[in-house]
């Protein structure tokens, strides 16, 4: 008996060769235990070498193999054939991002609006190591643990229609990561992100779609991030109109 | 290394435009464009109700003319619309409290679900109070 198939429609752009992307047909097996990325494999090893994508870990936790899979966000490593049972599957690059070649998005903007919020602890003046580590206590770790689970992957931004129409906005993984370190109680930069979160292409520009956190492979909730930077940044308003001789 | 990312050459990326009609691809944008669109009925509405209180300044006679021309089944059919998208508006605000400000009881932080449901069960308490109160004042 012949194996199953599935039919993949895949993204094809070749910069300097295509003026503009193109879906291609790829027939490849079907298999219970398939994810999108292997029958991705399966086409880059047996069909077509020339087809371009990302992927690094294959279980969910370095974010590098998102895409469009029939339109919504996922990683790729994560998105079953069998969930797709019947249907043909799309698979584009990441929407309201540059396209490289094929499947592979620029990621730069990403990367610079992650390095702008200074996604690190930052320290009015630095501890020698000697001195040992910052403690923290499991409360306080609490505050802002599920934040801390965002591994870059973009889907958020790939579901975010605000970033599509606005690229300037600095988008929800950013600002989440913002949020987790404004919350951590060993950080001291808060003064220099809230400046950011404030500005025009900050939080305000966030209509809390919300899609960001459906989207998310890990719960990490983007849009919550969002919200509640705005009312901490409102509250930081207030204080300084009624106290503005004091500090925040 | 200098610390300087690579950066692809610009002219050769693709850059793909976001379609008018992006608000129709998913359901989940649809529902976000009609609470956005929710805003328009209810301003309006607002915007009647105040010309509504400014006629009941000019006399009984004047309120009673303009009842009559809110009794029309256009502005019925608006009132019905705006009555919904009211409806709309506000129980995804409520959905959204629980987002925004979270609240603790200990160590604990309280489910959305029951956070909305105490928000809508005080909404439909008040809405149920001043109805009560405004029939008790026409009888």
């Amino acid at each position: 008996m012949a194996e199953p198939t599935v039919t993949l429609k895949v993204t094809r752009y070749r910069p300097g060769k295509d003026s503009a992307p193109t879906l291609q047909s790829y027939s490849v097996p079907y298999r219970q235990d398939w994810v999108v990325l292997d029958a991705l494999n399966h086409i880059k090893d047996q069909i077509d070498g020339t087809l371009s994508y990302r992927w690094s870990c294959r279980m969910g936790v370095c974010g590098s193999c998102g895409m469009m899979v029939n339109g919504v966000p996922k990683l790729t490593c994560a998105a079953f054939l069998r969930d797709y049972h019947g249907q043909e599957i799309r698979v584009e690059p990441l929407v309201n991002f540059p396209i490289i070649r094929d499947l592979v998005i620029d990621m730069n903007d990403f990367m610079d609006k992650l390095k702008s919020v200074k996604s690190w602890l930052v320290r009015k003046v630095e501890k020698p190591v000697t001195e040992g580590e910052y403690r923290q206590t499991p409360a306080e770790l609490e505050k802002f643990h599920q934040f801390t689970q965002c591994i870059n992957c973009m889907l958020c931004y790939a579901a975010c229609p605000v970033y599509g129409l606005e690229p300037e906005f600095l988008g929800p993984a950013a600002i989440a990561l913002a949020y987790r370190y404004n919350m951590d109680s060993r950080d001291q930069g808060r003064d220099q992100r809230q400046e950011l979160l404030g500005s025009h292409h900050g939080v305000w520009e966030c209509t809390f779609v919300g899609e960001c956190s459906e989207v998310c492979p890990k719960h990490v909730d983007p849009a919550a991030a969002i919200q509640r930077s705005k009312v901490d940044l409102a509250k930081d308003w207030f204080k300084s109109m009624l106290l503005p001789w004091g500090t925040r | 290394m200098n610390g300087t990312a690579v950066r692809p050459d610009k002219s050769k990326l693709y850059y793909p435009k976001m379609p008018r009609t992006w608000w129709l691809q998913k359901p989940a944008y649809l529902l976000f464009m009609l609470r956005e669109l929710s805003s328009v009925f209810i301003a309006i509405f607002l915007i009647v109700f105040l010309v509504q209180i400014y006629q009941l300044t000019k006399g009984p006679e004047a309120y009673a003319a303009f009842v009559q021309k809110l009794s029309s089944p256009g502005w019925i059919l608006f009132h019905i619309v705006a009555l919904l998208f009211a409806v709309y508006h506000s129980v995804t605000w409520f959905e959204s409290t629980a987002v925004v400000m979270p609240i603790k009881l200990g160590e604990r932080e309280l489910p959305r679900q029951l956070v909305f449901a105490v928000n809508i069960g005080a909404w439909i308490a008040v809405s149920a109070a001043i109805l009560i109160l405004f029939l008790a004042l026409r009888s």
